[in-house]
This record gives structure tokens, sequence and C-alpha cells, in this order.
């Protein structure tokens, strides 16, 4: 779908707004992963305001895409944009983290339902994903069986799984991505937050994860590599995706961990800890400004 | 006496009484629950026959997943077809699920909450000559520790049956425990079965029990004996069938607790968080009054290869095992009144 300046700026000024949230939720909250989010928030805004195919006011919708998080850590960032795009009221966010509430600090489905699963353990998302869409797929078959056409299949829906890329040091996700490209699975499209760090460092020290591209290449999937800060490439490459029927696709998105706030960029340390009241007030004061750009109303 | 109204097969005691893997009645089952229910669909870990899915496989193709030896992967995308509205049922040797898988269980199946049925096959030592690592013992603790799991054990394979064709009508999180040998017939088309109901499959003609024996699995068979032999001893054995382990019939057991102020607990599983430790959980918190159990089960020891009779009577399963435990609890008894 072409996308106009005025769009594109849309979408930077709705990412903006959710990473402001992150912050702000963070603090509240004393505890919690930082850069992955921040640096995942592009794509879920392009996700939540553009691609996806789903209803905040009627989150059971049958028909909805769904969007599966695997690296449940990063759930600041899915929270915000869910709240945003109207699953929940912005303000509940402060919750994060806290005795009963909805945003348990890793998601859980059986607290907030609109959430399609529960996550947070890594390796195990994408094989949720996976018998997703062949579970889709024989309800897909079977429709066209019963409709006398057993020839072409029309998927209705996609399936969005997001995971890390230190994440990929699970074996279970090699099991889930093997079996996908055994069964070509067209419906099936995975974002990886190529971030380059995890808890213990850099990924290319703790285990190396490259050649990453011919490894899923290998694997039967069709490989798209992405800046995962530019929307014009995260939505084209999703529409290129849709168009690949034979094969399962992977997104990788190289993202930068801690984006949008020049003090957290690129360093494995703000994996896995909130801010606290000066960084976030440095932090707010950042996306707040556009990196300087405008005055806050808030100064 | 055989209870009446359990409708036992009437050859349970002869030599010649049919023997039939618990693990057939579970591929009979699952075909019966895909002809009912379009919603069924089968997954397996390249052990499709040995895991009796293969019947399932045969009359519904479109349904079955070849996952390959890959059990994190089988149960986790178990999971997402359940949310897509499917009864997904999951087959490999119990080792491997929910032995390997087990933390996928407990995230994608039950903190989830989707109806995945895990049918665990080879459980036990009975396995034989393959030796301690394909000998599940650890199964049911691992199991039944999870909240929401429901944990079934069936004595036979007719049990095993009925047992497949209720869980897939449930929604909850099923563990079915399936055993790999040949193992004697106890009940009949026409004994009830009910998700969470002990049965009396033995009783003392006229007065009240002086042992109550609590078995599960083919070992029932074996309980049964016993109760059969004490008979003659003017020991007056129950016996109660625990195919469902998780819940608890809490009400069976206390009762029996109460009319025989012994218990016995039988089963091929490590005594260590197993179906007697979930008995003695519930007798110390729940019972009227104190009383002793002894346990039948595997003492905190791996398998090892033999056939699977040398293993039973080795690891003090078999008929003199729970012949020995009865006597013990008995004196136990005595000296606590």
């Amino acid at each position: 779908m072409h996308l106009d300046d005025a769009a594109i700026k849309n979408l930077e000024l709705r990412a903006n707004a959710i990473r402001q949230s992150i912050i702000e939720m963070l603090l509240a909250a004393g505890s919690g992963h930082t850069a992955g989010p921040l640096g995942m928030a592009d794509i879920f805004t392009a996700l939540y305001f553009h691609i996806l195919k789903h209803n905040p006011h009627e989150p059971n919708w049958p028909d909805r895409d769904r969007l599966i998080l695997s690296n449940g850590h990063i759930c600041p960032v899915l929270y915000a944009a869910m709240a945003h795009a109207g699953y929940f009221p912005v303000e509940e966010l402060q919750t994060l983290r806290k005795l009963g509430s909805r945003l348990q600090g890793h998601p859980h489905r059986e607290f907030l339902p609109a959430l399609e699963t529960s996550s947070g353990p890594l390796g195990s998302g994408l094989s949720q994903a996976v018998g997703m869409a062949i579970a889709d797929r024989i309800d897909a078959v079977a429709e066209r069986k019963k409709a006398g056409d057993d020839k072409s299949v029309v998927m209705s829906r996609f399936f969005f799984c997001l995971t890390g890329d230190g994440e990929l040091d699970e074996g279970n996700n090699w099991e889930a991505i093997q079996l996908a490209g055994r069964e070509r699975l067209g419906n099936l499209i995975t974002f990886v937050d190529r971030n380059n760090i995890q808890i213990d460092g850099y990924t290319e020290n703790v285990l190396p994860l490259e050649d990453l591209r011919a490894k899923w290449e290998s694997f039967n999937w069709h490989v798209l590599e992405i800046d995962g800060h530019n929307f014009e490439e995260i939505i084209a490459a999703v529409d290129q995706a849709k168009a690949i029927f034979e094969k399962p696709s992977v997104i990788i998105a190289h993202t930068i961990p801690g984006k949008g706030v020049a003090e957290f960029e690129r360093k494995f340390e703000w994996h896995g800890k909130p801010p606290n009241a000066d960084e976030a007030a440095l932090a707010l004061n950042e996306l707040r400004t556009l990196q300087g750009r405008i005055q806050s109303e808030h100064q | 006496m055989l209870n009446p109204h359990e409708k036992l097969n009437p050859k349970i005691f002869d030599n010649d009484v049919e023997q039939i893997p618990i693990r057939r009645g579970f591929g009979e089952g699952l075909l019966a629950a895909g002809e009912e229910n379009e919603r069924v669909v089968g997954l397996c870990a390249d052990l499709t026959e040995s895991a009796q899915m293969h019947l399932f496989k045969q009359k519904f193709p479109e349904r079955f997943v070849e996952i390959g030896i890959a059990e994190q992967n089988l149960v986790a995308v178990a999971s997402g077809m359940a949310a897509m509205g499917k009864i997904p049922f999951i087959a490999s040797y119990a080792m491997f699920s929910p032995g390997r898988n087990w933390e996928q269980i407990r995230t994608t199946v039950c903190y989830n909450n989707r109806p995945v049925k895990i049918a665990g096959s080879h459980a036990g030592v009975s396995v034989g000559p393959d030796g301690g690592t394909h000998q599940a013992i650890e199964d049911i603790a691992i199991t039944r520790v999870i909240p929401r799991m429901v944990v079934i054990s069936p004595c036979d394979a007719i049990e095993a049956k009925k047992a497949t064709l209720a869980i897939a009508k449930t929604d909850a999180p099923t563990y079915l425990r399936l055993a790999r040998e040949k193992t004697p017939v106890i009940t009949t088309i026409d004994t009830p079965f009910e998700i969470g109901k002990a049965q009396v499959f033995w009783q003392p003609i006229t007065k009240t029990p002086d042992v109550g024996i609590i078995a599960t699995g083919a070992l029932v068979h074996k309980a049964i004996q016993v109760a059969r032999d004490l008979e003659k001893e003017k020991i007056a054995a129950t016996v109660l069938n625990l195919s469902t382990i998780k819940p608890l019939d809490e009400r069976a057991i206390l009762n029996l607790a109460e009319a025989a102020k012994a218990l016995v607990t039988v089963e091929e599983h490590q005594i260590a968080g197993g179906m007697g430790s979930a008995i003695a959980e519930l007798i110390v918190t729940k019972a009227a009054r104190p009383v002793p159990i002894e346990f039948v089960g595997v003492r905190d020891q791996f398998g090892q290869s033999g056939t699977p009779t040398e293993l039973v009577e080795h690891f003090g399963l078999g008929v003199s095992g729970v012949r020995e435990a009865v006597k013990k609890v008995l004196q136990r008894k005595v000296t606590s009144v």
C-alpha cells in the first residue's frame, strides 16, 4: 500500500508517543526491559497502525490477523502500542508489573485476553505461530473442499510472529523453522529483531548467529532484510512477504536497541533494566523535543 | 470379590486372560474421537505407530501433522493449533513428552490454558529391554504439579479408549499416561468411566476392609490379585482403581481411609511426587484421623534393561511387593491404635 509523506510522518509521531509511554511505564514499574521495546517501537507502530487487520473494540474478531510475541520481555512496547491503538486506556500502562495488573511483567493472556499467547520463556512463540498457521490452513482447505473446490486455497489472515535475535539461540526455534519450511506456510511472517544484543553481551560474542540470512534460506524461508526504523521498508517488506505464497517469510529487521534516546542506544547494559527518574526525564525530554528539533511544552 | 457394579472382565484371573497394550486403547480412542469431532487433530514426533497414532493418521491424513523428532515443537505447535479452535492430541514416549518438553507444556499449554492432550506412551519400568533412558517414572510428578493439568493413567486398553474419548470432550490440558507392554484386560466395554472418579474394583464380601489398596495403571491387576490372595488369609482388602490422578476423587479416597484405616498405594512410578504422594497430601490434610500409608513404587532409582515381568518384580512393584506393603501397613495399623 502506498504511503505518502503525511502518513509516514503520522506513523513517526505515533512511534514517538509510544516510546514516551514505554519510558513512563518502566519508570513507574521500577523494573523491566528498556532497549528492546524502544528498538521495536517503529515495527509495532507499523503493525498496529497500518499492517494488521484487527479491531481493538472486538479483540476476538475471528478474521483478525494474529500477532504472536515470542520474546515476551519486550512487552512494554506491545502494551503501549495496544493502548495507543485503543485496546485499553493509555493510563493503564502505569500499572505495569503491579500486583493484579492486566499488564503482567511478561504477557499473560489470562490477565489480558486480547493477547494471542502468554510468553516469556524464549523460543516457543514461533512454534505456536506455526501451529496457528497450520490449523488455519486445515480449515481453509476443508472449507474449499466443502465448496467443491479442492484446488485453490485462499488464506484469509496472516500470522505475524515477533522474535528477538538472541532468542534464536534456543533450539526450539529451529525445530519450528524446519517445520514451517516443510509446510511452506505462506500465511506466516516472522520479524527478527536484529539488534545484536542479549543479556551477556553482543550476540556475535555470546553465540554467533551469522550467517543468519543463509540459515533461514537453507530452511526454505523467504528472507527479507530491512532497516527496522524505516516505515516504508517495514511496510514494503510485509507487502512482499504476503505476495510469497509458497514459503514462510522472515523479515530480519536491523534495529538499534534503545532507539530514540541517544544515551540508551546500542548498549547491551540497557537490555534488562529500567531508567531511574533522572534518566527517564532526560529520555522524555529527548523524545518530546524530537531530539532537540522542537521545544517541549513540558519544559 | 470383584465389584459387580463395575462389570469387570470375568476372565480377569484366568491364565489366558486377554492381554492388550494400554497404548492400543489410546490409538483406537483417538480414531473414534476423530470420527466424533472434526476439531480433533493429531501430532506425532516420529513415533506414529509406536505411540499408536497411525490409526488416526490413516483415516484423517489432513488432520495429522508429523512434527519430526522435536518434542518441544510438538507441544508448542499443538498449543498454536488449539488457539485456532483445534483439540490437539500429541503423542510420543513419556520420557520425551512430557519429559523433554516440560517448560513448553507449562507455558504454552497450561499457563496459556489450551486444551492440548498429551499422550505419553512407554511409561513405567515395564518398557523393558530398552532400559532406563526410556522408562518414564517421573512423569506423574512433573505433570500433576502444573496448575490446570488433568492427569489420567488408565488401567487397561479398554479404559484407555474411554479416557481418550472423554478427554477429547473437555477444554482442560490433559496428560494421558500409557504403557508399552501387553497387560491383562481388567474392564469391559460396560465398565463405567468418568474423569475424576475412582472405582472400587475389589471389595470384601461381608465386612469392612482391613486395608485399602489404591492402584493406578496396569498394576491395578496385581493389586486385585493380591486382594484375592489375602482373602484366604482372612485379610479383607478393598482395591480402588485410581485412573484419574488429578483431580483426585477425594471423597472415594477419604471414605476408604476412614473404613480401612490403613492404605497401600501402588504405581509404576517414583514414590516421590507420584500418585501415592498425592494421596498422602490429601490424607494428612483432610482425613479425620491419621492413617498409615505404604507406598509401592520406585525408590529413588533409575530403571534398567530386563523383561517387563522381571523389572516389575525387581523394583518391588509386583504381587510380592504389594503383599509385603500390605503386611507392613497392617503392622503399623496395629501399633498405631
